[in-house]
């Protein structure tokens, strides 16, 4: 459903991404990992249409949405959930939830999309009329996903969504991840918690430099020598 | 000193600081949701003061009838200018930001002098010598009008942000311009609209200052730093803090006439400011940044 072909992106003359090229099956959890300034979020960012890369293209559902506005990707179906959460702190929970809904579909069916937000994430339900900026770091997490999937998306991209939570929290955020992939969302996810994001995705790239340096299936990867003594310190 | 003269003034001061309160609290929205300050808000209001005065001279339009004209017309000016030119210096330094700004206020006042001239005009509105006393002072209605008029309008705005979708997006894209990118707001052009209800709110108090005092070309220049000193006053980008702002401004320009003269009443002002940066910086009732 996703596809990227040899994209090249820059910032100013820094090159951040040589050739990357990927693939998300429909219904697929796909994740990526590598080092802090390997070109992970760069990519998430030239996906959501943040960045447009110099070289390559990216198609979605067989569109080509290499020059799209961030917003018309968004309406296409695709939800980034970006490093950091970026809420809204001076909103109330609920309104972040609510400009998660900004097209037509998405703003009809927002009730019952709360319903579904809440089922997963029943502390943003008590929170809701608290401001975001007064949340935990967790339960901005759990915003922010919740954000992410008002917009009703086919594919959702997570940046690192265990930093800074507490290894409990980690857990809870990743069974969650893996339900809302059994609904059949797509999920593109970046991690460093290589462990954690091998074990839910059913393949994984990595990223070395600015190019990918490996794919294959999450379990080859596990096995794979350079991965383990890089990435899992084995 | 007599107590009358300062009741008198006290009143007068209050009723001003309403409008004052208006053109600030769009100067405020622009900075709270931009992080620019626009420079060119005077000129903007006078703007507004112009078109009322053409709709009165050439219609015979009240001012209080065609100030949705005014300030819709203000609104379009401010929806252009943004997406002109504010959105394209949102991220350059904030010193680089004033130039373009400065210089459509530049625009704007030699645009007023070329359409209408340097001279003064006070046109004579319906209400304009209307008055009624109250206790020991007398009170204009036109300056009642316009005091509850920014009342109202700023309460409007304020109900807007908080209350329309428009009004919640607007909010979003100040709070996190990323976020709001990424749940697929247009920023840009919920930037426009900001900037188009910060004008409007001007060139609405433009409309109502008008039975007031005379247009001149270059009333600009003051009522911007006027506007300036109350925002930083109410705490920047914060609206009802504003308004707050322009009635203590308003009151203590018009009771400092007690002790000097008029025309120092700028000295009253800037005299507050500095106060102000030094004592409590963030505003009387806290920014937002």
């Amino acid at each position: 459903m996703l596809e990227l072909k040899g994209i090249d992106v820059y910032y100013g003359d820094l090159q951040a991404l040589r050739g990357v090229s990927l693939t998300v099956g429909a219904g697929e959890v796909v994740s990526v990992i590598g080092s802090n300034g390997m070109g992970k979020s760069t990519t998430l960012k030239a996906i959501s249409g943040l960045l447009h890369p110099r070289a390559g293209s990216i198609q979605f559902q067989g569109r080509d949405i290499t020059r799209l506005t961030p917003s018309a990707i968004v309406e296409l179906g695709i939800s980034h959930v970006p490093e950091g959460r970026q809420v809204f702190p001076s909103l109330t929970v609920l309104e972040n939830l609510e400009m998660g809904a900004q097209f037509p579909e998405p703003i009809r069916r927002a009730g019952q999309t709360l319903e579904q937000v809440f089922a997963y994430f029943p502390r943003l339900k008590e929170r809701l009329k608290q401001k975001a900026g007064t949340l935990s770091g967790g339960e901005q997490q759990m915003l922010a996903i919740g954000r992410g999937l008002m917009s009703l998306p086919s594919l959702m991209m997570l940046d690192e969504p265990s930093l800074g939570l507490s290894p409990l929290l980690v857990e809870t955020i990743f069974e969650i991840i893996e339900q809302i992939n059994q609904q059949g969302t797509s999920l593109l996810v970046i991690e460093q918690n290589v462990f954690h994001a091998l074990g839910i995705s059913h393949r994984g790239y990595v990223l070395e430099d600015g190019g990918v340096a490996l794919s294959g299936p999450s379990r080859e990867l596990l096995a794979d020598p350079h991965v383990r003594k890089a990435y899992l310190g084995l | 000193m007599s107590l009358a003269l300062a009741f008198q003034l006290l009143i007068q001061g209050i009723l001003l600081g309403g409008i004052y309160g208006l053109t600030a609290v769009g100067l405020s929205l622009i900075f709270g949701v931009m992080g620019v300050i626009n420079f060119a808000h005077g000129q903007m209001m006078v703007m507004g003061m112009y078109i009322s005065y053409w709709l009165l001279v050439l219609l015979g339009l009240d001012p209080y009838l065609s100030l949705p004209l005014a300030a819709g017309a203000i609104f379009v000016l401010g929806y252009v200018m943004q997406s002109t030119v504010v959105n394209r210096i949102l991220d350059f330094p904030e010193a680089m930001q004033v130039l373009p700004l400065v210089a459509m206020g530049l625009i704007l006042e030699n645009l007023a002098l070329l359409f209408w001239g340097p001279d003064p005009r006070s046109p004579s509105t319906a209400l304009g010598l209307a008055t009624f006393t109250l206790g020991s002072a007398t009170v204009d209605v036109s300056r009642l009008i316009a005091f509850g008029l920014a009342i109202a309008f700023t309460v409007f705005l304020v109900l807007f942000l908080k209350k329309s979708a428009t009004g919640k997006r607007i909010r979003a894209a100040a709070d996190n311009r990323l976020g709001a990118q990424l749940v697929g707001i247009k920023v840009d052009r919920v930037n426009n609209i900001a900037f188009g209800l910060g004008a409007a709110t001007t060139g609405a108090a433009g409309a109502l200052l008008l039975p007031l005092m005379p247009v001149s070309p270059y009333l600009g220049h003051d009522f911007t730093t006027t506007a300036f000193v109350v925002v930083i006053l109410g705490g920047m980008g914060n609206l009802l803090g504003a308004l707050v702002g322009g009635l203590i401004l308003g009151v203590t320009e018009s009771l400092a006439t007690l002790a000097l003269p008029a025309t120092l009443k700028q000295v009253v002002s800037f005299g507050l400011l500095v106060l102000i940066m030094l004592y409590k910086p963030q505003g009387l009732f806290g920014g937002r940044r």
